[in-house]
């Protein structure tokens, strides 16, 4: 179902409030749900007829026309900047012409809309980032990126929800958890939330991380 | 109840039909590359369709059972041993408590599966056992399996009756992929389409459970080769910029942003499973009504089977 050809909060949040309808009210023979920035992919069990699926979905369409959209929470990402945990903010600075300072109260002043999860478990397509920000993804990916990463690549920015390789530009990390693959569905960051982030110390840091268990 | 790996394959995980229902959450679904052999795998050990197998990958496992059995070998046939004689695919066999099954290298597709009555019993992990490589969960502590780890069979639903063996050969031809039009398809000039149905194409080394990856001539689209980031479905057939078609397989990524120009139709999932680098294959296309009805005729073929 493709609903527009742009990326805009106005299409997200439609995509949301269906998406938020079709998981509550599952759709016989509908097995998976792929959200994007504009559309969204349904696929189907071998036994389920499309026809029957589409015509389905026109109802469903009607209804959801009329409904509001689910609330929107805001949530905060404690991030230590810089260092051994942003090992790239100097590729930032030369990029953006920005001091790391300025880099950091630009990145935490953003409020960032969760477009939807994709790609890799948990993975949150944020959008909104301050273009000034804007850096090339490395030429050569990292082979190892640390879980909760707090990276940039082009103008958006990321968080790695688990240790994987990655070529985006890392500029800190969280300790906190945002994605658990034994509670998938109550992750730290949903389809919809808004996120924002605070720098943090290391103490701090140590002391999340400890009492967070991650 | 369980079973012994004394050798390790290239690539054997725990896998059953799939883990459905997550892919908003950026999962997946992963299951059988082949899942039309796990099927008939199940029916001939008299397993429901959602039990658990071995998939093995080029070159098998050597197991030794720590109990009895019945197991049953399908997908496609490998090198196999059961003490030192060999053992038929596509049938139940019964196996006694210390034999050691002994299977090496493929001598057709990609893979095959080990069925085992009672199914291969791990964990779940939202609601399926099947090994997701890439996101590192499900199967056995989400990897790959190897030397001296020890797998358990579930207990036996008696409510099914085994398969007795097939009467006829359900190999299939894996030199003909067929496709319907992707959602793209408009974006390539009908030069870039013909190419890309008259070639050959093979598949490379950089070939996964995630995406098969194939060399031709490149194709081209008519403007830029990005889109604005969507969902994938498995057998997506992705144009990136270098003109080389990636296949999405089970452990697809759930989106991407480059051009899809094709689908690999449902009942010829089975022979992308069978894939392996090195080999040669074309794409044909086919309407939506005639992919439609190809799945619906594969279904009624496995539901068959009970009725031989």
């Amino acid at each position: 179902m493709q609903l527009d050809h742009k990326i805009s909060e106005t299409t997200q949040k439609k995509l949301f409030t269906l998406i938020t309808h079709l998981i509550r009210n599952p759709i016989n023979g509908v097995v998976n749900i792929h959200p994007g920035y504009s559309s969204i992919l349904l696929t189907l069990d071998e036994m389920t007829n499309i026809g029957d699926t589409i015509r389905v979905l026109e109802n469903i369409f009607d209804v959801v026309q009329n409904s509001e959209p689910p609330e929107e929470i805001l949530v905060e990402v404690p991030v230590l900047y810089g260092g051994n945990y942003g090992k790239d903010i100097q590729r930032v600075v030369q990029f953006s012409k920005l001091s790391e300072s300025e880099i950091i109260q630009r990145h935490q002043a953003g409020i960032y809309l969760v477009y939807f999860l994709g790609f890799s478990p948990g993975f949150p397509y944020l959008g909104g980032m301050d273009q000034n920000l804007t850096t090339p993804r490395k030429q050569t990916p990292r082979k190892r990126v640390p879980q909760g990463s707090v990276a940039i690549a082009g103008g958006q920015t990321g968080i790695y929800p688990f240790t994987s390789p990655g070529g985006w530009n890392l500029i800190g990390q969280t300790p906190l958890k945002i994605f658990n693959i034994s509670n998938p569905q109550n992750g730290l960051i949903q389809m919809g939330n808004k996120v924002q982030f605070k720098s943090i110390s290391e103490d701090e840091y140590k002391r999340l991380k400890e009492s967070n268990g991650a | 109840m369980g079973l012994e790996i004394l050798r390790a394959g290239l690539q054997s995980t725990v896998q059953d039909k799939g883990r459905f229902g997550y892919a908003h959450l950026g999962i997946s679904a992963s299951g059988a590359a082949d899942k039309f052999s796990l099927r008939i795998g199940n029916m001939l050990v008299g397993n429901p369709n959602q039990s658990a197998c071995i998939e093995m990958t080029i070159i098998g496992d050597k197991y030794r059972f720590k109990s009895d059995a019945y197991i049953a070998l399908t997908g496609s046939e490998f090198e196999a041993a059961l003490d030192n004689k060999p053992i038929p695919f596509w049938q139940g066999w019964s196996i006694k408590k210390g034999q050691i099954l002994d299977v090496r290298s493929t001598k057709t597709g990609a893979r095959c599966y080990l069925c085992v009555a009672g199914g291969i019993n791990v964990e779940g992990v939202m609601g399926a056992k099947t090994t997701h490589l890439t996101s590192g969960i499900g199967g056995c502590h989400g990897r790959i399996l190897k030397i001296l780890d020890e797998l358990d069979f579930g207990t036996l639903d008696n409510s099914i009756n085994p398969l007795q063996k097939l009467n006829e050969s359900i190999t299939a031809d894996n030199k003909t992929i067929r496709v319907t039009k992707g959602i793209q398809w408009l974006w390539f000039h009908k030069k870039q389409i013909n190419k890309f149905f008259q070639q050959q194409y093979r598949v490379t080394d950089l070939s996964n459970r995630m995406g098969l990856r194939l060399i031709g001539n490149a194709i081209n689209t008519k403007k830029e080769s990005e889109i604005i980031t969507a969902g994938i479905p498995l057998g997506a057939i992705q144009i990136p910029g270098d003109g080389q078609p990636i296949i999405s397989f089970v452990e697809h990524q759930t989106t991407g942003g480059y051009t899809i120009i094709a689908n690999v139709i449902s009942a010829d999932f089975r022979k992308v499973g069978q894939l392996k680098p090195g080999d040669y294959f074309q794409f044909e296309l086919t309407s939506f009504s005639k992919a439609e009805k190809l799945k619906v005729d594969q279904e009624k073929f496995i539901h068959s089977l009970h009725h031989d």
